[in-house]
C-alpha cells in the first residue's frame, strides 16, 4: 500500500533521509523511532503526500506520488488515517464536526453516518465531550478526537505522529489499546514515537516491528528493545 | 444536472461545508458595501450611456430630415424671392417638401428673445422656409448653386455644420458612461479579489486541516467562491435598487430641457440596470476564484 524506494529527502541543506526503502504490507504493525529532528514527521509526511521525495520513488497505492495532481493527492488521504502531532482541529466546530470533516469534505452525508460517528466517539471514550470545542478538550481527549477523526473513513493505513507526546502513561496505554484494536481489525498501523516504554507495551500484545531513523537512514531495530 | 439546478445548488450550498470556514462578521459586510455602492454607480453610469444615446438618436434623426432657407431681402422684394426660392425647392430632388413659415410662427420663434407682442411688420426680418428631406436626402451644394443663381437673398443651412459636433459630443459622452461601467466593475472584482485574498490568508489553518483530511482544492475553493458571490450579489441588488429609486425621482424631463434633466431610464431601459447584480455576482464568483485557485496551488 506505502511503498518507498530509495527515498531521500532535503529541506534545502543537506539530506535530512536518504536511501530510504520500505515496504508497508497490510496488517503490519510498525513503529518507527528515533531522537527528535531525525526526521519522523517527515518520513511519516512522504508516507501520506504531504512531501515530494527528492531523489527516489514514493508510491501511494501503486501510484507514483510525483505523478500525482492535486486531486489524486486528496483521494489518497481519505485511505490513509493520520494522528497529527498538533492534532490539527477546526477549533470552532464541535468534537463531533470535527471528528466527522473527512466524511464532510468528501461529500458524504454526515446525518446517515451518525450512529457510527455515535459509536466511534464511545469507543474512544468521548461520547459526552461530543459538543465541546476543542481548544476544551485536555491533551488526551484531544488525541483520542484526532485518532477517532483519523479512523472514520476506515482508511487502510492510520499513521499516528507522536500521538502519545504530551499526555500521561495511563492514557497512552488507552491510546495504545486503541490501536491494537484497529490492528487486529487488519488496518496497517505505523506509530511514530520516542516513548520506548509504550513500544515495550506494545511487544506484549502486537507482532510489532520497530524501525528507527539514525544518521539518515532507516533501520529495522531488533530484539533490543 | 442542468445549469440552472446547479446554480440553484450553488446558491443553497452544503451547510456543512460552508461550517468549515469561520464566518467573519466585519470584512463581509465591507464587501457587501462595496458592492452596493459599486451597483449604485453604475446605474448612474448606465443612466448616462443611455439618455445620451436617446439624446444622439433624436438629434441626429430629427436634425438629419430637416434643412432651413433663410430670405434676407429688401421689403418689396421678399415675396418675389420666397416664391422663387419655393419654385427652386418644389423641382429639387430629394425635397419632401418645403413651407414658407407664417408671419406667427416666426413671431413665436422670436418670443423668447424679444417678448411676445413684437411688431414684426415694422421690422426687416428675413422670411424663413422649413424644408423636409425624404429618404435620399438632398445634394446641398447643388441647390445653393442654383439658389445663387436665382434667389440672391437665400442662405441655405442644412444643420450639418452644428448637428455633427452635438452627435459626436454624445457619442462620446455615451462612450465614457460605459467605460465608467467597465471601470466600476473591474474596481468590483479588485476590491473582491482582495477581500478573497484577504480572507483566504486569515483561514490559512483551516485550509491546511481540511487539505489534511482529504478536501480537494474545488471543495475549499467552493466554501469562499460562493460566500463572496453572495456578497458580490446582494450587495449589488441593494445598490442598483437604491441607484434605481434615486434615478426614479429625478425631476422628469421637460421639453425645454436639456439632456441634464432627461438623465434616466425610458421603457424597456429600465430592465437594463436588473442586469447589474448579476453581473456583480459574477464578477464575484470569477475574481474570488482566482484568487482561491491561486492561493491553494502555492499551499502544500
Amino acid at each position: 500500500m506505502i511503498e518507498l524506494d530509495k527515498v531521500a529527502y532535503s529541506y534545502g541543506g543537506g539530506e535530512l533521509l536518504s536511501e530510504i526503502s520500505l515496504k508497508l504490507s497490510p496488517g503490519s504493525f510498525h513503529f518507527l523511532t528515533g531522537p527528535s529532528g531525525a526526521g519522523k514527521t517527515t518520513f511519516l509526511k512522504l508516507c501520506y503526500g504531504a512531501l515530494v521525495p527528492t531523489s527516489g520513488q514514493a508510491r501511494l497505492f501503486g501510484a507514483d506520488v510525483r505523478g500525482m495532481s492535486r486531486d489524486d493527492i486528496a483521494m489518497t488521504r481519505r485511505r490513509i488515517g493520520v494522528v497529527h502531532q498538533d492534532c490539527q482541529f477546526l477549533d470552532h466546530l464541535s468534537v463531533t464536526e470535527n471528528v466527522a470533516l473527512p466524511l464532510t469534505v468528501a461529500g458524504q452525508d454526515t446525518l446517515q453516518e451518525l450512529s457510527n460517528l455515535r459509536e466511534l466517539l464511545k469507543w474512544v471514550g468521548l461520547s459526552h465531550r461530543a459538543e465541546a470545542l476543542p481548544p476544551e478538550l485536555s491533551g488526551g481527549e484531544r488525541q483520542r478526537a484526532a485518532l477517532a477523526r483519523a479512523v472514520i473513513m476506515s482508511p487502510d493505513v492510520i499513521l499516528a505522529d507522536e500521538p502519545t507526546g504530551n499526555i500521561d502513561w495511563e492514557m497512552s496505554q488507552r491510546l495504545l489499546q486503541l490501536l491494537v484494536e484497529l490492528n487486529r481489525m487488519g488496518k496497517t498501523i505505523m506509530v511514530a514515537t520516542h516513548d520506548l516504554n509504550l513500544i515495550r507495551a506494545a511487544k506484549n500484545q502486537v507482532q510489532a516491528r520497530v524501525l528507527r531513523i539514525a544518521n539518515r537512514r532507516l533501520q529495522l531495530a531488533g530484539a533490543d528493545l | 444536472m442542468s445549469a440552472l439546478s446547479r446554480i440553484a445548488g450553488f446558491v443553497v450550498g452544503d451547510a456543512q461545508a460552508d461550517r468549515a470556514v469561520p464566518p467573519s462578521g466585519f470584512t463581509a459586510n465591507l464587501t457587501t458595501f462595496s458592492a452596493a455602492a459599486m451597483a449604485f454607480l453604475a446605474v448612474f453610469a448606465l443612466a448616462l450611456s443611455l439618455a445620451t444615446g436617446r439624446l444622439a438618436d433624436r438629434w441626429g434623426q430629427e436634425l438629419a430630415r430637416s434643412s432651413t432657407l433663410r430670405i434676407s431681402a429688401p421689403g418689396d422684394q421678399i415675396q418675389t424671392q420666397t416664391q422663387a426660392a419655393l419654385k427652386v425647392l418644389q423641382t429639387t430632388p430629394g425635397v419632401a417638401s418645403a413651407r414658407a413659415l407664417s408671419a406667427d410662427e416666426q413671431r413665436a420663434l422670436l418670443e423668447p428673445w424679444f417678448g411676445p407682442d413684437l411688431p414684426l411688420e415694422g421690422l426687416p426680418i428675413p422670411q424663413l422656409i422649413e424644408i423636409s428631406e425624404d429618404s435620399t436626402g438632398y445634394d446641398a451644394a447643388g441647390l445653393r448653386l442654383r439658389l445663387q443663381a436665382e434667389v440672391p437673398g437665400a442662405v441655405l443651412d442644412d444643420h450639418t455644420r452644428w448637428r455633427k459636433p452635438l452627435i459626436r459630443a454624445a457619442g462620446r459622452l455615451r462612450a465614457l458612461g460605459w467605460l465608467s461601467i467597465a471601470l466600476i466593475g473591474g474596481a468590483l472584482a479588485a476590491m473582491i479579489t482582495l477581500a478573497a485574498n484577504a480572507a483566504l490568508a486569515a483561514n490559512a489553518r483551516v485550509i491546511a486541516v481540511l487539505r489534511l483530511v482529504g478536501a480537494t482544492d474545488g471543495y475549499i475553493a467552493q466554501a469562499f467562491v460562493r460566500r463572496f458571490t453572495l456578497r458580490g450579489l446582494s450587495g449589488a441588488a441593494l445598490g442598483t435598487a437604491l441607484g434605481m429609486g434615486a434615478v426614479a425621482v429625478l425631476p422628469a424631463a421637460q421639453d425645454t430641457a436639456g439632456f441634464l434633466t432627461g438623465l434616466g431610464f425610458q421603457g424597456a431601459h429600465w430592465l437594463v440596470p436588473l442586469f447589474i447584480p448579476l453581473l456583480a455576482g459574477a464578477v464575484a464568483f470569477i475574481a474570488t476564484r482566482a484568487a482561491a485557485r491561486k492561493t491553494l496551488r502555492e499551499l502544500p
